[in-house]
């Protein structure tokens, strides 16, 4: 299996519509499909500094249906605060036959360092606050089940996008596959420069008419978010979606969020476990992605 | 002695190609003189040659952290950059607060005979932004530069009660580096475009920009002499021209690097490009150009701040802030804003910061009599900076091709650095 750093998925940045729309393509073949050997003999390595079981969990699924065998980084590893012994750390797993791995840290160049440092493709499992690639795919493949196309979907991503790796993993992509993305929430929680181009709006209500997808995110208080606005109510009475809201979406609107979330806050229980929420296909749809995004990186045909 | 023949050289009344003449620490004559037997004759056709270069801001890490760098590997640094005398920062470990630490300081700056080296004091105890720094025991030492740089003099009130008390030590400078730490938080790159893109904690321009406002305005209250450190925003600029069309005495420096490079340039997150403050915007760096060609900024300085190659070889966010710049200096700027005029370029480089600094023997025009403090530079010559004199190497310039490079240097009468002479 000769791969090398290249072959990974660090960023969705500059990537293409066809590379793009090929992975969910691929996906989508592995939806209910039973365990294949496709990566039989190869060693996915799933190295977590940040703590995420749910992400974690499905990698380490999908690298088995695929017949490779996953080694783990285990907690008390990736208690580790410094980037040297990240670095040792990818070192000693390289030396132990890592084919692939599969990295999630705080730090934003992690990704690319472990490529760097290893030789090996490395899957982003989600770095710093800069992307989170597979849940960005995940969420297009989900719409695109829901739709059965992307182009010309109108997406609001609603709360603490500043915070957000998810945000800006679906702003590098999400235009690229033809959807129409707006920011929404509070100035604090809007990022503070726009290289993107894309619709900011402080009012949700204004946008709820006239999207496809409302997509909501989470306040990081861990990022200190929750020190950039009151603390009171204000935050879901603005910006939290609820029944009322939901009333004031298109008869054929989705609610999305990539978890986990805070009830009450940024979604209510009425809209979370409600016919127009896609939240558990989200969930579902991990694996197969995830499958799809390891094949690719160890040059599976698929 | 030593004849430089065909030389540009920068008089007091113009540049014209003159043969120069030194003898011992001076010079002797500037014009035709017939050439003695027995001189070293430098031919030095189409090449600038300007008062020895002044940095008013380095860091040579001597005492306390020495595998970085130290006052050997900072001299023959300088002496390479084209530099005869350069300031040292106070953040040592420990830091050069009061009279004792001045005067140890002084004597290990005394014992370089290669370049200049002057030592400058810190605002505050320990550098503690509390109480005030020995003000008294240092200057009777001989400094008279004084900076808690690294950090601003935190609170107003503090600051306050130092220009006071400075104001009535002669030739005393305030200088600041520009920062406040409660908006500038833990961030790591300018707060901007690529900031944004990356969701890396931003440093926003402004917290610069608010901590030259309040200097600015207890200094005219006060009527102390304040020195802006390594400006970085054109709203700083602003702020300094308004000050001193108001007839204050605000000077302020820039950096190489800040007029060279922009925030575009940390797309790759390269840990070499992490300095504080940040490489800017765009507009901000236009800005920067502009007021160093006008002179609202006085003075060029490095704020070169080398860290050893194991302490950058990690995650962007990790690395330690600061870049070296004494060995690219001089290129950097002719490469990027001051090649042009040679006038200008030995203004920023070496006029202006050394009577900044108060220093007799150094930014001087070449006359008969004045000191033989100087530098050989040839504003055409194309080079990539690789390898480095300094210890560490974390050069923003490493690879870059510039135009411009040092040919020798002199230092009191004697060539403290040779290059490649034509
Ligand atoms: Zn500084």
């Amino acid at each position: 299996m000769s791969t090398g750093p290249q072959h990974g998925l660090v960023s969705l940045r500059g990537l293409g519509r066809d590379r793009l729309e090929g992975l969910l393509d691929r996906a989508q073949s592995y939806v209910g499909s039973l365990v294949s050997s496709e990566l039989a003999g190869a060693t996915v390595t799933t190295a977590f500094f940040e703590a995420s079981t749910r992400t974690r969990l499905s990698f380490d699924r999908a690298a088995h249906r695929l017949g490779a065998h996953v080694m783990d980084l285990s907690p008390d590893l990736s208690s580790t605060t410094k980037g040297e012994s990240f670095k040792d750390t990818i070192l000693t797993l390289t030396a132990m036959g890592t084919d692939l791995f599969v990295v999630r840290h705080w730090l934003a160049d992690a990704a690319d360092l472990a490529a760097e440092w290893s030789g090996r493709p490395v899957i982003n499992a989600g770095v710093g606050r800069r992307e989170h690639p597979t849940q960005t795919l995940i969420d297009a493949m989900t719409l695109r089940q829901e739709f059965g196309h992307l182009d010309g979907l109108r997406m609001a991503i609603v709360g603490d996008i500043r915070n957000s790796r998810v945000a800006r993993g679906h702003l590098e992509a999400f235009p690229t596959l033809g959807v129409k993305l707006t920011l929404v929430g509070p100035t604090p929680f809007l990022p503070n420069h726009n290289p993107w181009g894309v619709r900011v709006s402080t009012e949700l209500d204004d946008e709820l008419g006239d999207v496809d997808v409302v997509y909501l995110l989470r306040i990081q208080n861990e990022r200190g978010a929750s020190q950039a606005i009151p603390a009171d109510q204000s935050y879901a009475r603005r910006y939290g979606m609820n029944a009322e809201r939901l009333s004031m979406l298109k008869p054929a609107a989705v609610v999305m969020h990539p978890g986990p979330m805070n009830r009450g806050v940024e979604i209510d229980d009425a809209v979370a476990d409600g016919e127009r929420s896609l939240i558990l296909d989200q969930v579902a749809n991990g694996v197969p992605l995830r499958m799809a995004v390891i094949a690719e990186a160890l040059g599976g045909t698929g | 002695m030593i004849v430089i023949r065909n030389a540009s050289v920068l008089r007091a009344d113009g540049i014209d190609q003159s043969t120069v003449v030194i003898e011992g620490d001076t010079i002797t004559s500037v014009g035709t003189e017939p050439v003695s037997n027995g001189a070293r004759l430098i031919d030095a056709k189409g090449v600038w040659l300007g008062p020895g270069l002044v940095d008013l801001h380095v860091h040579l890490r001597d005492p306390g952290q020495t595998w970085k760098e130290d006052v050997g590997s900072g001299s023959r640094a300088a002496a390479a950059g084209g530099f005869t005398a350069i300031v040292a920062m106070p953040n040592t470990v420990p830091p050069v607060d009061g009279g004792s630490s001045a005067v140890a300081a002084i004597e290990r700056a005394r014992a370089v005979d290669t370049v200049d080296i002057v030592v400058a004091g810190t605002l505050t105890e320990g550098r503690a932004g509390k109480e005030m720094a020995g003000f008294d025991a240092m200057y009777e030492a001989g400094v008279r530069i004084f900076s808690d740089d690294g950090d601003a003099v935190p609170e107003a009130g503090l600051l306050r009660r130092i220009m006071a008390y400075l104001r009535d030590l002669p030739g005393a400078v305030v200088a600041e580096h520009a920062e406040d730490r409660s908006i500038a938080g833990e961030g790591h790159m300018h707060e901007g475009m690529v900031s944004a893109r990356l969701g890396i904690a931003g440093l926003p321009g402004v917290a610069e920009d608010v901590i030259v406002a309040r200097d600015i305005a207890i200094a005219a209250e006060m009527g102390a002499a304040l020195h802006i450190q390594h400006v970085s925003t054109a709203r700083s600029v602003e702020l300094i021209r308004d000050a001193r069309a108001a007839g204050m005495s605000v000077t302020s420096e820039v950096t190489p690097h800040h007029l060279a490079l922009d925030d575009s340039a940390l797309e790759g997150l390269d840990p070499n490009l992490k300095m504080y403050p940040p490489l800017r915007g765009a507009e901000d760096r236009s800005a920067l150009r502009s007021a160093i060609r006008d002179g609202v900024i006085d003075a060029i300085a490095t704020d070169h701040a080398p860290h050893a190659p194991s302490e950058k070889a990690v995650p962007f966010e990790e690395a330690p802030r600061g870049a070296i710049g004494l060995e690219t200096a001089a290129a950097a700027v002719a490469s990027h804003a001051l090649g042009e005029d040679q006038r200008i370029f030995f203004e920023r480089m070496s006029i202006s910061p050394a009577r900044i600094a108060g220093l007799e023997r150094q930014g001087r025009e070449l006359e008969p009599g004045s000191p033989a403090n100087l530098v050989l530079f040839d504003p055409a010559r194309r080079w990539v900076p690789g390898s480095f004199a300094s210890k560490s190497q974390n050069s923003p310039f490493a690879g870059m091709e510039l135009t411009g490079r040092v040919l020798a240097t002199i230092y009191e009468g004697r060539v403290s650095y040779e290059g490649e002479l034509i």
